[in-house]
């Protein structure tokens, strides 16, 4: 998306968001310093520090003074409601968005949907019984 | 320690040409500069200044408040490598590499000596080649490893490394920004090849013409410029209010560049009249803000009458 892939500290953050995210980056773990990032991407270090500063506001970093920065306690549940509270905004009205303008049925979609949803609900059960 | 150098309304004339205008920017310290430009910008004629070599025509030029013409104190907190040819500041062809390295160690007092030998191994500088025999891209790295091991406060390198390989400029730029982390300083990175160094530069100034364009933050300015594409209506209907820099179309597709902040509103707009919006590369929004005012100064040169 625009917004996110502009700004250089933009992308920065993300990737460790999405890093977070799935996993590849676990609670406690510690992230590239500000030289490993800005060498190894060839971008300003103030950059760098940028995208740290806000990745610790947001409570997805902290750091340690002299060590480095650390994956936060809960950060990936910190992301996930992010994202959560981001869903509709993001994806769901860009999605109605196109649909409209392809002439998809709205209708269709949401049968689409529910369609899905019973079959996850079912998934789960024959888990549950089996 | 570092330095912050201020520019107020300078002007260098050569006869009846005025090479930079009545410039004036604030150069924050610990921050790296990208200085943008064409050939024939004013780029050279104001570093020069800048750094002190030549005294202005008109204006000042202050490090942490004091001037810099003609001021010893001032000057030592300044190291600008210019070009690569040139690049060795006392041009004495006859001697050897190490010399300019030990002279160098003599002049500034935040010389590197470790740093200044692991730079010369890594960049392959042949220590006793005399300077005259040197390759562009040896004198290049050799001025690179003048201005990095200098630690001067205020450094400057002048299209310095436009003569060294990938790999050295490469190598070079690893250099600078680990230095940066441990030793901030200001440095200014004139270039008109933007694209391999857009992403060192803290703030961005763009100058035209001796004048100056842009001076913003290489973020806000990245964030300044969008591609809108999409059916030749649609796009053509959005782009009404906004400042166009430049069209091209593709069949039924018509792509503008647009200078200025999209907002929310913008953004919701362009996805529902379905049209695509991308980030500008800097250096693709240097080439038209600069193709932009060639075009209004070709255009009122020949008005009314067209074309010559």
């Amino acid at each position: 998306m625009f917004d996110e892939r502009s700004p250089i500290y933009r992308q920065i953050a993300g990737r460790i968001r999405s890093e977070v995210l799935s996993g590849a980056l676990e609670e406690d773990e510690q992230v590239m310093s500000t030289t490993q990032y800005a060498t190894h991407f060839r971008i300003n270090p103030a950059t760098a520090a940028k995208a740290f500063a806000e990745l610790v506001d947001e409570g997805v970093l902290y750091k340690r003074r002299g060590v480095g920065m650390f994956v936060a306690p809960g950060a990936r549940e910190v992301l996930r409601a992010a994202h959560r509270a981001r869903f509709f905004d993001e994806v769901v009205e860009p999605m109605i968005d196109q649909a409209v303008a392809i002439g998809v049925d709205l209708d269709e979609v949401v049968d689409r949907i529910r369609a899905r949803q019973a079959s996850a609900q079912n998934a789960s059960q024959e888990e549950v019984g089996g | 320690m570092t330095g912050e150098l201020e520019l107020q309304d300078v002007t260098v004339r050569y006869g009846d040409t005025v090479a930079v205008d009545g410039l004036t920017a604030t150069l924050g310290d610990g921050q790296i500069h990208g200085l943008l430009g064409r050939n024939g910008s004013g780029k050279t004629s104001l570093l020069s200044v800048a750094a002190g070599f030549r005294r202005a025509s008109g204006g000042e030029v202050l490090l942490d408040g004091q001037q810099v013409f003609e001021n010893p104190g001032a000057v030592r907190r300044m190291c600008c490598i210019r070009g690569a040819g040139d690049t060795v500041e006392h041009d004495w062809p006859g001697d050897k590499v190490t010399h300019a390295l030990e002279l160098a160690a003599t002049l500034r007092p935040r010389w590197d000596r470790g740093w200044a030998d692991r730079l010369t191994q890594r960049f392959n500088l042949p220590l006793r080649t005399r300077l005259g025999e040197l390759s562009r891209g040896q004198r290049a790295a050799l001025g690179v490893v003048l201005g990095l091991a200098s630690r001067a406060p205020v450094t400057i390198f002048d299209e310095t490394y436009l003569g060294m390989d990938a790999p050295s400029r490469y190598a070079f730029y690893e250099e600078l920004l680990a230095d940066q982390v441990e030793h901030p300083r200001t440095f200014i990175l004139s270039t008109h090849h933007i694209e391999e160094v857009a992403s060192l530069f803290e703030t961005v100034l763009i100058i035209d013409d001796g004048r100056l364009m842009v001076h913003e933050e290489a973020d806000a300015l990245r964030a300044r410029g969008a591609a809108v594409t999409g059916p030749a209506e649609a796009v053509d209907a959005f782009t009404a209010d906004l400042d166009v820099l430049a069209t091209t179309r593709l069949g039924p597709t018509r792509s503008d560049t647009v200078y200025g902040e999209l907002d929310d509103h913008h953004r919701r707009d362009a996805r529902e009249r379905g049209l695509q919006l991308d980030p500008v590369p800097l250096q693709d929004l240097f080439v038209h803000l600069t193709e932009a005012t060639d075009r209004a100064h070709t255009h009122s040169a020949t008005a009314p009458g067209g074309r010559p």
